[in-house]
């Protein structure tokens, strides 16, 4: 049966170049059975098929832990052919999803037989939005998402430790980022998926995000002894400068957009505002700031306008 | 009637309508929808596609239902109108601006986008003459086939026709007014909801004078939230009609 897995992963390279897209999904290994898939630095795009996104897994004894499925059907299904091949297990125990963002969840066809958990607020959202989310992409990337549905996990995740084939993780519910942001945290090699609640290298994007939430979250992440963690977007880090980071923006972008509801500013003359010299490198700066003015400018400005009258 | 005097008609018919068409400028952003909608709007008038006429709005739209636009014609002098559109919505027209005397030819708006279209500011000056800027807003579109938020809020049970607002003194005796209009602004298009918007807002002084005048169409977004720049010190008093003829009024205090 050794050539299944090999069997596999020549069936979903097959079934993806007559569907038209290959993500070339290679995994890094970052520690004893643990690995990452990193994605693109990039908006959604036809070229990388939605292939934007960090996902990975941790092997057990009972089978690998996937964190997030990615992009669409085409990649969940070759992520798993790539852990098939590559896993000690060679085996699925169980899929997290880590939070209801289109990139993150919607490889999860590829897993139908295998539980699949997230928290609560993620699984309705994706129940309440993960169609009208799954639409868009194939709007933005085209035929990497033939055959694409969303799909809600079948299982509530929660705060806590869990042990899964003789390893312990840690599950950490979080929020800011999305109503609900889920990390992870794998003891024995001391790794922290972190989602979307870390960007490194890679503007943050803000569509449902509650900063203050957000930097609450931060916080607790930055309490735990990791030795390795993955960002939901841009490269692997060992210490705390994608935290650092992270919070840096997030604080800019929240006092630049209440200054400048302070002041009176309409919202697109925002889009000329000069970035910091420290985040103009990242990748993605000055779009994902325009479009977290968008997402975060319409609270802050009417807050300007209450107490004046009609009559 | 002689042959020679048919021909002489015919290309006398064929000039006018060359001369008619060469006034239409190739459009930089290669709408589909140019030469008709420039005939329709501008139909004999001169149109320029001018970079004094700066358009901000977003590259893609993150909510269809109130993509934000930002006009400035202020590199302009006598601008008398100002008429936005989006060529590819199903109402392409947003809105007509006519800032008097003491309004600066700027203002901000939202409004609802049906798909990806370009977004136009045309603005008339007092020669006549059209100045053309604009851009493309992607979208995943459906902004005005969607019924507006209120309706299942109760947001208008409470407050429909409330205005609130507020000044900020600019530079060079300038005041940025910024206001919102509590009200639907259904465009129509959506099942079982006719169209029922705001079609003029007038700015006056305290002392009731015109300072500037905005007529409304149906995309504009729900609660119209508008940033305009007048030369006005004092008060400025906001009296709204809407398409059921209901009058609205408010003031916003310095």
């Amino acid at each position: 049966m050794r050539s299944l897995p090999v069997l596999l992963a020549l069936l979903a390279s097959l079934t993806a170049l007559a569907a038209g897209h290959e993500y070339h999904l290679n995994g890094q290994k970052l520690a004893d059975g643990v690995y990452v898939f990193v994605g693109a630095r990039e908006h959604f795009s036809r070229a990388n098929g939605g292939n934007i996104v960090n996902t990975g897994f941790i092997d057990t004894t009972e089978g690998a832990v996937v964190i997030d499925s990615g992009s669409s059907r085409l990649y969940g299904e070759q992520q798993r052919a790539w852990i098939s091949g590559h896993s000690a297990s060679r085996r699925i125990a169980r899929v997290y999803i880590t939070h209801a963002h289109p990139d993150h969840f919607l490889g999860s066809q590829a897993y139908a037989e295998v539980p699949q958990y997230a928290l609560p607020a993620t699984r309705a959202s994706i129940a309440e939005s993960g169609d009208r989310l799954s639409d868009n992409l194939y709007r933005l990337v085209g035929a990497a998402m033939s055959g694409t549905q969303s799909r809600t996990p079948n299982l509530p995740a929660g705060e806590g430790r869990v042990l899964i084939g003789g390893r312990a993780l840690q599950l950490i519910a979080g929020s800011g980022h999305t109503e609900a942001d889920l990390a992870v945290y794998d003891e024995a090699s001391g790794t922290l998926f972190a989602g979307d609640l870390v960007f490194y290298q890679r503007t943050a994007t803000t569509p449902n995000a509650d900063i203050p939430r957000w930097l609450a979250a931060l916080q607790r992440l930055e309490a735990i002894p990791y030795k390795t963690l993955v960002p939901g977007h841009g490269p692997v880090v060992q210490g705390p400068e994608a935290i650092a980071q992270t919070r840096d923006y997030l604080r800019w972008l929240q006092s630049t957009l209440q200054e400048a509801a302070r002041k009176g500013v309409d919202l697109p003359e925002l889009f000329e505002q000069p970035l910091p010299e420290r985040f103009r490198d990242l990748a993605l700066a000055r779009v994902e700031f325009m479009r977290s003015a968008e997402h975060l400018y319409p609270a802050l400005e009417l807050d300007t306008l209450q107490g004046q009258g009609s009559h | 009637m002689a042959a020679s005097a048919w021909r002489r008609l015919a290309l006398l018919l064929m000039l006018v309508t060359a001369s008619a068409q060469a006034e239409i400028p190739a459009d930089p952003l290669q709408s589909p929808a140019w030469r008709y909608l420039a005939q329709r709007y501008f139909g004999e008038a001169g149109v320029v596609f001018d970079p004094r006429v700066k358009l901000l709005l977003p590259v893609s739209a993150e909510n269809p239902l109130s993509v934000p636009v930002h006009v400035d014609a202020r590199a302009l002098a006598e601008v008398r109108e100002i008429l936005v559109f989006a060529d590819l919505n199903p109402i392409p027209v947003i809105l007509r601006y006519q800032p008097g005397a003491q309004a600066e030819p700027s203002l901000g708006f939202r409004f609802k986008v049906q798909q990806a279209t370009p977004v136009r500011a045309a603005v008339r000056t007092g020669d006549g003459q059209w100045h053309l800027g604009g851009a493309w807003i992607d979208a995943a579109g459906g902004g005005c086939t969607t019924p507006s938020l209120g309706t299942g809020s109760g947001l208008w049970k409470d407050h429909f026709g409330e205005i609130s607002g507020h000044l900020w003194p600019r530079e060079n005796g300038v005041q940025r007014l910024r206001l919102r209009v509590i009200h639907p602004m259904d465009t129509g298009l959506a099942g079982g909801i006719p169209a029922f918007y705001l079609d003029e807002l007038q700015l006056q002084n305290g002392k009731g004078e015109l300072l500037a005048k905005l007529q409304g169409f149906e995309p504009l977004a729900e609660n119209p939230l508008l940033s305009f720049d007048l030369r006005n010190a004092g008060v400025v008093r906001v009296l709204a009609r809407d398409t059921q003829a209901n009058q609205l009024r408010g003031s916003v205090a310095p």
